[in-house]
This record gives structure tokens, C-alpha cells and sequence, in this order.
């Protein structure tokens, strides 16, 4: 199957899901649960990204993404900015990686 | 009320400009990432111009990743289409939660904000104070725009400069956009202490589907399933946490 064909169709049933809820109907009353349940949905969502998933920073070594999860934990208990979590985290990665290599 | 053209031009322009700033920590996170599948595509034997389209057209990190793989391994394109879909129907959960809070959008502002969904933009945009208002669509462009130009100028680059530059290199840069989870939750723990038990549910129900559904899949059902514990009363969030914190 020639490339243009495999990515069409990876466009379309990506798009699908995204799109899909813009076009239900917004005037519907949503009934209470359901509207505390889609108020959660954004700290589940955050919660299932981060765990398992960081563990597979360095798949043979889970605990560099963990060390590098708690580099940005830190400033953010601080209250520092999103890029100051970021830059703690890289560089905990970084750090390892070189003393590992 | 006076028209004062210039003035909402101006508008425009800053919300514009603070949605690109606001993309910043994605932007950081999606382009070496993006170099690293521009990469591995180009050593998966894909034409610049089949790595940029996919790019262009599919904008789905993992599913890109996947799909060079599976192409440098000879999978067919019906394995290749199905797969993507597996991993991506979660997408459909975050964007329902998105709509919700982006219901004063034109239908044809939803329709393109819902197209520029993807864990970081719908997660950044969930935890970030977005006020309505006439600008509210230019700020949205900011951020999804600036995401997605990374994305894909990443991509180009990663396979223009993929004999110089070590792909394991750009790809430990994958920490970063776990920081931006992190650093996202951590603020609304310490203001909702119900945010980290719903967090952890998900994060759980994640953990433990993984190995069974895929990754994809285990997301999708970790969101659902999470957010489920947010029902109960005593461990529920606030339904519109930016609004509650201008008030």
C-alpha cells in the first residue's frame, strides 16, 4: 500500500475522535453526575498520562523517569512556573543519562 | 458601545501572543520530540515529503512513532490504520470534556479547536484560565497553532538532519512533556486535594489496563474511570476551576 494511502487513513481515524464531540448538541442539560463526572475527566486524564507512562523515559531504566518526574514535582509544590518544572526535569534527566553513559 | 477598530486589533494581537507564550512549555516539548520521529521515519526509509504529510495530516505523537515502526518492520497499512486508531480514540474523551469549555466558540471555532486536540493542548488548556470574550478564539489559535507548527517543523528538521543529529539525544527530551503533566496537576492538588485522588484512580486504572488494552486504550478508560471517582460527592472537583479562581 503506497504511504499515501496508510497516512490518509491515519488522518482520518485520528481526527474522527478529536472532531467528534464539536458537533453534539451543547443546549442539552447535562445532569449533575455527568457534569461532576467531566469536571474530574481532566485529573484522571492527567493522572493516567503521567503513570504508567513515564516509566518509558529510559524503558530500560524506569527510575530515570520517576527521578525526573520528582526534579519537576518540586518547583511546582513551590508554586514556581511550568518552565521551571520543565527545566528541572530535563536537566535530572540529562544529568543521568550522561553519568549513566 | 464604540467600535474602536484599531484597539480590538490590538486585543487580537495580545491574545494571540499570550496563547503562543502560554504554548511555550509544549512547544519545548514537541519539537525534539517531533526531530526524533523525523528521525527514525527517515530510517524507516520514508520520502521527507510521506514524514512531513503525516506530520501535516495525522499530528498524533505516538501513533507516528508507531507507524514508522511498524513500516520499517513491514506491517501491513490496515494493521498500521487500526492501530492508530486504538491508541487515539481517548482523544474523544478529553475533547467532550474541552467542548464543554469552549461552548461560547462559533461552531466552526469548536470544530478547529477540536482538531488541534492532543494530551498536552487539551491538558494545558483544561488548567489554564482562559476568559470568554471576543479574543477567546485568537488566544486558542495561539496555543494550538504554536503546538502544532512545532510539531511540524520538528518533523522536517528530524529528517533533513537525521545523519547529524543522535535520535536517543531528542528523544530523552520525552521527560519534558511528562513535567508539563506534572507541573499542570501539582497547583491543583494543593487547591483541590480531591484532584489527587481522582488523579491517582486514573492513574491506576491506567497502570493496571496497560499491559491488556495498549496504551491508548488503558488512557482512555483510566480518564473515564478516573473521573468516575469525581461522581461522589466528597471527592469532587469544582466544574469550572478558572472561573471559581477569578472570582
Amino acid at each position: 500500500m503506497p504511504y499515501f494511502w496508510i497516512i490518509l487513513g491515519m488522518a482520518v481515524v485520528t481526527a474522527v475522535p478529536r472532531v467528534l464531540p464539536a458537533f453534539l448538541p451543547l443546549e442539552m442539560e447535562l445532569p449533575s453526575w455527568v457534569r461532576r463526572w467531566l469536571a474530574a475527566v481532566p485529573y484522571a486524564a492527567l493522572g493516567a498520562l503521567i503513570f504508567p507512562g513515564i516509566l518509558s523515559v529510559d524503558p530500560s531504566r524506569p527510575w530515570v523517569g520517576l527521578l525526573g518526574g520528582l526534579g519537576a514535582l518540586l518547583p511546582a509544590w513551590k508554586g514556581m512556573p511550568l518552565g521551571a518544572s520543565l527545566a528541572a526535569a530535563v536537566a535530572v534527566v540529562y544529568a543521568l543519562q550522561w553519568l549513566l553513559h | 458601545m464604540i467600535r474602536m477598530p484599531a484597539f480590538a486589533n490590538r486585543g487580537r494581537f495580545e491574545a494571540l501572543y499570550r496563547g503562543m507564550a502560554m504554548a511555550f512549555p509544549i512547544m519545548l516539548g514537541y519539537f525534539p520530540l517531533a526531530v526524533a520521529y523525523g528521525i527514525l521515519s527517515f530510517q524507516a526509509g520514508l520520502p521527507l515529503r510521506s514524514t512531513a504529510a503525516m506530520s501535516v495530516l495525522v499530528y498524533a505523537g505516538a501513533s507516528q512513532f508507531m507507524a514508522v515502526n511498524m513500516l520499517g518492520l513491514g506491517a501491513a497499512g490496515t494493521e498500521i490504520v487500526l492501530a492508530c486508531f486504538m491508541i487515539n480514540i481517548r482523544h474523544i474523551v478529553m475533547s467532550m470534556s474541552l467542548m464543554q469549555r469552549l461552548a461560547d466558540l462559533t461552531p466552526a471555532g469548536r470544530k478547529a479547536a477540536a482538531l488541534g486536540v492532543t494530551d498536552e493542548t487539551f491538558a494545558l488548556l483544561s488548567f489554564s484560565e482562559i476568559r470568554s470574550g471576543p479574543t477567546k478564539g485568537w488566544l486558542l489559535a495561539g496555543v494550538l497553532v504554536s503546538a502544532y507548527g512545532a510539531w511540524v517543523s520538528g518533523s522536517v528538521v528530524g529528517a533533513l538532519l537525521s545523519t547529524v543529529i543522535p535520535g536517543d539525544l531528542a528523544a530523552s527530551m520525552a521527560i519534558a512533556l511528562y513535567a508539563m503533566f506534572i507541573g499542570l496537576l501539582v497547583p491543583n492538588v494543593k487547591r483541590h486535594p480531591p484532584a489527587l485522588t481522582i488523579a491517582a484512580a486514573g492513574a491506576l486504572l491506567c497502570t493496571v489496563l496497560t499491559p491488556q488494552v495498549g496504551a491508548g486504550w488503558a488512557i482512555a478508560f483510566g480518564t473515564l474511570g478516573g473521573g468516575l471517582v469525581g461522581v461522589l460527592h466528597a471527592a469532587s472537583v469544582p466544574e469550572d476551576a478558572d472561573q471559581e479562581e477569578q472570582a
